[in-house]
């Protein structure tokens, strides 16, 4: 039952894996989103690769998007994103979310 | 200064949850005030040493360890809740009993007393560590500067640890007819509260599918950033806008430990099983 339920599993990340979607780019210098908007496709997976500039870590954050995760200085990481339904998801660099720069939305449509 | 002290407080408060429940259900277990000291302090050192291994974790399974990390931290807290449930329910009786005098130790206990530690570690670990980063962050870039930041974040901390300490305060006023079930509960909630966050890791990882995301909405009733919402996300796991995964991991979990209590408790004079 175990290895049935381990192979499943690996058939399935196997599965998804090459399921990749289009790739989007974000990108963060002084604590500052660039674009503060970005567009994606609805109904699709995506990848939204976050680039830091800084020297410093950020935490991309969305809680419409259940997504959050560390972006080390000077280093960038994908966040996989949906299938997503049409509309306006915030997200934030979580470090620093009092700051308008550090505020942004993904426009599904 | 007030943002190192609200992400601060917003963080340690689910650890300071976490560990007033642990506190409180495993009260009347000898030397249980040092287990979790101990836990602390182990789970601060731990937080360090993930901050500054965050750009190695985050490397590993081609980009997606940090979301595989979280994942398993949260797994191995469900498994020792729930192992910590199962062994209150054949003990509960002996423990309600024995609470007022803790001189009396219980044999088993010993191992008890490691899943205190385990549980409390790993819940430092994990708010901890991304605490580190953000007061790193905003030390050394903002225009507050070290000293602004250092102070917010202890100011951030007291306020945590201070809701936490009312939590346990209240928990004991509890009757100790009920207070074992109560604890009980709560920590049932916990389990299937880490057990739906590690099912939000494993769909950002994109080894689950989402099954609805969100599932439902309640963000305009009920926000996450208020002072409500933070506190039901720290003790029951709310979350206003949850993924159809995340539910089905928190029902399932929850069905799965609670059965596994009510079949391991003793019932009625004579034994059953």
């Amino acid at each position: 039952m175990k290895r049935l339920l381990a192979t499943a599993l690996l058939s399935f990340v196997a599965a998804t894996a090459f399921a990749a979607g289009d790739e989007f780019t974000l990108t963060i210098k002084d604590h500052a989103f660039e674009p503060k908007e970005i567009t994606l496709p609805a109904g699709k997976k995506v990848k939204l690769l976050v680039v830091n500039k800084d020297a410093t870590p950020a935490e991309f954050e969305s809680k419409p998007l259940g997504r959050e995760k560390v972006i080390p200085g000077k280093a960038s990481a994908t966040i996989n994103l949906g299938p997503l339904k049409p509309g306006r998801y915030a997200f934030v660099e979580e470090y620093h979310e009092n700051e308008a720069a550090a505020q942004g939305t993904i426009i599904v449509q | 200064m007030f943002a190192a002290a609200l992400i601060v407080f917003r963080e340690s408060l689910e650890a300071a949850l976490i560990i007033s429940i642990m506190a409180a259900a495993t009260r009347g277990i000898p030397a249980r005030a040092r287990w979790i000291v101990t836990g602390v302090l182990a789970g601060l050192a731990g937080a360090a040493v993930v901050a500054s291994s965050m750009e190695l974790i985050s490397n590993l399974a081609s980009g997606m360890g940090q979301e595989l990390f979280n994942a398993g931290i949260l797994t191995l807290a469900v498994g020792m809740l729930a192992w910590h449930n199962i062994w209150m329910s054949v003990h509960g009786r002996e423990m309600a009993a024995q609470a007022m005098n803790t001189a009396r130790a219980i044999n088993e206990g010993t191992r008890e007393q490691s899943v205190i530690f385990i549980v409390v570690a790993l819940a430092v670990l994990r708010e901890g560590s991304e605490t580190v980063l953000f007061l790193y962050s905003l030390a050394t870039s903002s225009a507050d500067g070290f000293r602004t930041t250092v102070n917010g974040g202890l100011g951030g901390l007291a306020a945590g640890a201070l809701v936490g300490g009312l939590l346990y305060a209240g928990l004991l006023r509890i009757p100790l007819r009920w207070f074992f079930s109560i604890t009980g509960v709560l920590v049932l909630l916990l389990a299937a509260s880490m057990a739906s966050q590690a099912a939000r890791f494993l769909i950002q990882a994109d080894l689950l599918p989402s099954l609805g995301a969100p599932l439902w909405d309640t963000s305009a009733v009920l926000s996450q950033t208020t002072a409500v919402g933070m506190l039901l996300h720290g003790l029951v796991g709310y979350d206003p806008q949850p993924a159809g995964m995340q539910i089905l991991f928190y029902v399932v979990v929850l069905v799965i430990i609670a059965s596994a209590m009510w079949w391991v408790t003793p019932r009625g004079p004579r034994k059953t099983r």
